[in-house]
């Protein structure tokens, strides 16, 4: 018999911090600028100069760790971790190695290892050698971005599949836009994902060697090369071979992975505590702001939405963008006795899919509101109207705005409630279609689909889907 | 006025002329920049113009118009500041170190940037990218270092008093081998921004004087809390100018475990004579242990260059300063600095990176750390039982060109009294103690003498040092005309 | 002591490219300096807490303000070699 492999997989997460200046000095934090109009002495590394931590990345980082439920150190230091790079003009990068300000956390099912705050690197980016003496290529070095604060978290190796990274990225994501503390936007680079990727027997308790796959820029090409890496650690060992610790890069659009630097050029950081910072010694009173001051954040809204009878999915899907939260508890407060259930599937199932599909319209500029949703949703289970009527409304009320009751009125969308008119309808149905009644009588039951469509076509949507199919049966002797 | 009387008139001398109206300020800075233009000691990297040293002072204060020489570490707005290194050949700041900005501001013109060991990295001077830098009481000798120039500058009566750094020594035993005042302050009484690091943990800024007297006048001007600067605390209530004439009440530790080998017998013949005339002015001198002042030297050695290892990583050839190659990344990282910088600063760069590399972290580093934590404990239980300790500030006088540059060890040991006072963080000042012969013969030389006290209090010890050196009465004179051709 | 190896490797860390000459020279003086400070075993230092720091500080900070930034001919106007704006460096891949 073969061994099953499992993937064992730990994340390392940047996020840059949304404070107005850098970590150490007070150059502005910008997206999108000319190159090189945000720096200092003190963000270029200058001979002489020295960092001065920002107090808002301190408060910030604090944030994101209560909200990882992290136990926030009483004390934590800056390290040096030194390697060269045109984007690291130190050639250290400060960061926090021994004493990080957070540690042992839980998000959703992945525990937290820790979580540290650290600046982050410029930018390289790569040119032809033109005018260069030597002709050959070059990189041109961008210090508006280097010196921005980020938090870095680091995961326990909790996860096992590329489709779960990508729904507990989702999930971290959510949680850290909701304190307000970083834009989180993938493709901009203030959120960025590694991933250290491993394969072990089912079972086994030891950690097989691990490779890195850095820096994707959104969670599905991370799910796609973390799935693509665990193939292909796999084939290795059915191979008969060994996985070699080496750096990866995942290519989405020929789902390729390219080594970056294999072992031999492995980095020795020397590590040292900073000399030019003392520690963080948060107050108990910024601890006990750090915490007290959190929202409900996802996991929790989740928990709560999944305990009054909302469905998993849609509860997982309504705690992540906290609008959408909002205008789901908007339209429980206005509809009276609403089942939880049913709002949360108008909400995330038809609202959802109406908006997208007329201009892409976001949550905000939608003219439906929560109340009028849930007017809607009431006469459909009231069944004043039929379910399939009331998507029709959705629409109307999606691009006019209009309230569901004069759409209903307009469009004589009331369902036929009169029994005595919808039995006739029925009788006309069966003397209309005889081939499938008379399938039906001898026994081939699904034939009666053709019937209830007659029926539908008949009353445009306004009947009763239960009722129709009663009368139906009825009369055909069923 | 007569030069003789500018070229011997003290710092707060000058000043006071100037406030009297004696002299003018511009008189004052014309001499003193006709001086500094006769360098002959090397003293000077770069010398102002008239012009710019005028601009630089600001008037009113009340130093207005007494110059001032700057070691070459700090960096100044506009003027080329190298650290005595090829790698910063040519290289000019965008701004201008805390410290230069303090003395600008009370009035003081620059007149120069002084010579000094590369990156503050030696005990002779003889380290500078430069030139050597010469003892203006001997131009066969070294000033000391690594703020040779400054002390050669001041000595030499090249420049009224200067700016200099210490990190293990180095303002004391310069100050000592050219017969002037050098104080250390403790470590966060002056911001360190914009003074080039070498070892950020024990670096600081410090007066380089003809006297005490000047030395608190330029440590008021220099201390303060700096926003710039987290390490930076000041000192509380500030530093007056010192009035004590005599001793009583005041015990002096002298920890003999220390004072032994290889010091030499002029030094050790001064720094008792000195003890004496502590006791003279109603001191009481006693012995005391530093049961690990012994090992100093040791961490010294491993976390200075730890640190400097990681500070002098940023002379990369990308942002400024030396480029030597284009070929492709690595080539212009090795052979930047493989050319940029001389070979003390490439030895320590090699043994703190070894230091601080995978596997041998705790046996050095680490360890360093842990015994710095032992020599702090001993002064602690030193300060408990005496208000200072004393020692002679080097265990030789200033030692011939080239005489240690053979074996580093040798030359480390020349700061064996200095550097665990530097690794506790403390202030010590060194004053001179007379002249000596040093061993082996020749003209007599400046033997200093030591002093520390309890971190923060440079008040104390800035007057028990004016009332020994009053009954001293040294006399520098000899030096003073030396410097200038 | 220290081989010629550790002292190419080190040297290979701290971005030097060292003549045979300097590494020979190296590994002696390296290897001198070690033997001393190898002294250090014989101090007793269980239980002790390390010094990083003299000074008894915490917690200094700075408010988040923006402070001016240099103009960018300032910043570089002291780089080897300036290109759009930008701090131009020979590529890792470039070949030598
Ligand atoms: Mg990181
Ligand atoms: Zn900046």
């Amino acid at each position: 018999m073969s061994t099953e492999y499992e993937a064992v997989i730990g994340l390392e997460i940047h996020v840059q911090l949304s404070t107005r200046t850098k970590m150490f000095c007070g150059c502005e934090l910008s997206f999108g600028d000319e190159p090189n109009v945000h720096t200092c002495p003190v963000c270029l590394a200058l001979p002489g100069v020295l960092p001065v931590p920002n107090e808002k990345a301190v408060q910030y980082a604090l944030q994101i760790g209560a909200a990882l439920g992290c136990e926030l150190s009483p004390v934590s230091t800056f390290d040096r971790k030194n390697y060269f790079y045109p984007d690291n003009p130190k050639a250290y990068q400060i960061t926090q190695a021994t004493y990080p300000f957070a540690v042992n956390g839980r998000l959703g099912e992945v525990r937290i290892h820790h979580a540290h705050l650290e600046e982050d690197a410029a930018k390289t980016i790569h040119t032809g050698g033109g005018g260069r003496i030597s002709g050959s290529d070059a990189s041109e070095v961008d210090f508006n971005r280097g010196g921005t604060p980020l938090v870095e978290i680091v995961t326990e190796p909790d996860l096992r599949s590329g489709a779960q990274v990508r729904e507990w990225g989702q999930l971290l994501r959510a949680t850290i836009r909701q304190l307000g503390v970083s834009d989180v936007n993938m493709e901009e680079g203030s959120l960025r994902c590694d991933a250290n990727i491993s394969v072990r027997p089912v079972g086994s308790d030891e950690l097989g060697t691990k490779t890195e796959l850095k820096n994707m820029n959104s969670f599905r090409f991370i799910e796609r090369g973390i799935e693509a890496e665990v193939t292909r650690q796999k084939e290795v060992i059915a191979a008969g071979g060994e996985v070699e610790q080496e750096t990866l890069h995942f290519d989405p659009s020929t789902g390729e992975l390219h080594s970056l630097r294999s072992k031999e050029e492995a980095h020795d950081y020397r590590y040292l505590p900073e000399p030019d910072l003392v520690p963080v010694v948060p107050s108990p009173e910024t601890l006990e702001m750090a915490k007290s001051s959190l929202p409900e954040l996802p996991a929790a809204r989740a928990r709560r939405y999944e305990e009054i009878g909302v469905s998993g999915q849609a509860a997982l899907l309504l705690s992540f963008e906290v609008e959408w939260a909002e205008y789901f508890e908007g339209v429980l407060e206005a509809g009276t006795g609403i089942d939880p259930r049913v709002a949360a599937n108008w909400v995330t199932g038809e609202l959802a899919a109406e908006l997208r599909r007329q201009d892409d319209r976001p949550l905000a500029e939608s003219k439906v509101g929560p109340a009028a949703l849930a007017t809607l949703i009431n006469m459909v289970a009231e069944k004043k109207i039929s379910h399939g009527s009331g998507k029709s409304v959705l629409e109307e009320m999606v691009s006019s705005g209009a309230e569901p009751e004069s759409v209903v009125a307009e469009q004589g969308l009331e369902q036929i409630s009169d029994s005595g008119e919808l039995e006739r309808i029925v009788i006309q149905a069966i003397e209309d279609n005889p081939k499938p009644a008379e399938q039906v009588r001898s026994g081939n039951e699904k034939a009666i689909g053709a019937l209830v469509g007659a029926v539908m076509k008949a009353t445009q949507g306004r009947a009763d889907g239960g009722e129709v199919n009663r009368l139906l049966r009825q009369h055909l002797g069923l | 006025m007569a030069d003789m009387q500018l070229l011997a008139a003290s710092g707060a001398e000058t000043a006071a002329q100037i406030a009297a109206g004696e002299v003018s300020a511009d008189e004052v800075l014309d001499f003193w920049l006709s001086r500094a233009a006769n360098d002959r000691l090397n003293g000077y990297l770069w010398k102002s113009g008239p012009e710019s040293a005028r601009e630089g002072g600001a008037p009113g204060g009340p130093l207005s118009g007494v110059p001032i020489a700057i070691k070459d570490i700090f960096c100044t707005e506009g003027v080329p500041t190298t650290a005595a290194s090829r790698i910063l050949g040519g290289y000019v700041p965008p701004y201008t170190a805390t410290s230069v900005s303090k003395t600008a501001a009370a009035g003081m013109p620059m007149l120069g940037k002084t010579n000094m060991d590369e990156f503050a990295m030696g005990s002779s001077n003889e380290n500078s990218a430069y030139g050597a830098c010469l003892n203006p009481w001997d131009t066969e000798r070294v000033p000391g270092g690594s703020s040779g120039g400054s002390a050669a500058v001041v000595a030499g009566g090249l420049a009224p008093w200067a700016l200099g750094t210490d990190t293990g020594g180095s303002i004391r035993q310069p100050a000592g081998f050219c017969g002037i005042v050098g104080l250390k302050p403790t470590y966060g009484a002056i911001s360190r921004y914009g003074m080039i690091a070498f070892a950020s943990s024990l670096d600081q800024c410090g007066p380089l004087t003809r006297n005490v007297t000047d030395a608190a006048l330029l440590l008021e001007v220099l201390q303060g809390r700096d926003e710039m600067d987290t390490t930076s605390v000041g000192i509380e209530g500030g530093i007056k100018a010192p009035t004590a004439e005599r001793l009583d009440g005041m015990t002096f530790g002298v920890p003999r475990g220390l004072i032994g080998e290889g010091i030499e017998a002029g030094v050790l013949a001064r720094f008792e004579d000195t003890l004496i005339r502590i006791a003279e002015l109603g001191g009481e001198i006693v012995d005391i242990e530093l049961p690990h002042a012994g090992h100093a030297i040791s961490a010294y050695y491993v976390l200075a260059p730890a640190e400097a290892s990681t500070n002098l990583s940023r002379y990369d050839g990308v942002r400024y300063g030396l480029r030597s190659s284009d070929e492709d990344l690595l080539s212009m990282y090795e052979l930047t600095r493989e050319e940029g910088f001389g070979p003390e600063v490439k030895r320590r760069i090699m043994l703190g990176t070894y230091a601080l590399s995978s596997g041998y972290y705790d046996a050095y580093y680490g360890r360093a750390q842990k015994v710095r934590t032992r020599i702090v404990e001993d002064f602690d239980s030193a300060f408990a039982k005496v208000d200072f300790v004393v020692t002679p500030t080097s265990p030789t006088v200033a030692f011939r060109l080239g005489e240690k540059t053979a074996d580093p060890w040798t030359m480390y040991l020349s700061d064996v009294f200095t550097v665990p006072i530097s690794l506790a963080g403390i202030p010590a000042i060194s004053i001179p103690a007379g002249l000596a012969e040093p061993d082996g013969g020749g003209p007599e030389l400046p033997v200093g003498f030591q002093i520390a006290a309890p971190a923060f209090s440079e008040q104390k010890l800035i007057e028990a040092s004016h009332a020994l050196e009053q009954a001293i009465g040294f006399d520098g004179s000899a030096a003073l005309e030396g410097g200038a051709r | 002591m220290i081989e010629r190896e550790q002292v190419l490797h080190v040297a290979r860390l701290s971005r030097l490219r060292l003549s045979d000459e300097e590494v020979d020279t190296l590994t002696g003086e390296l290897s001198s300096v070690l033997d001393h400070v190898d002294k250090l075993a014989e101090v007793d230092i269980e239980g002790v807490e390390p010094t990083s720091h003299v000074l008894p500080l915490e917690n200094v900070l700075r408010t988040d303000e923006p402070r001016p930034s240099l103009e960018r001919e300032v910043a570089l106007s002291q780089a080897p070699d300036p290109h759009d704006g930008a701090f131009r460096v020979p590529s890792p891949q470039a070949e030598a």
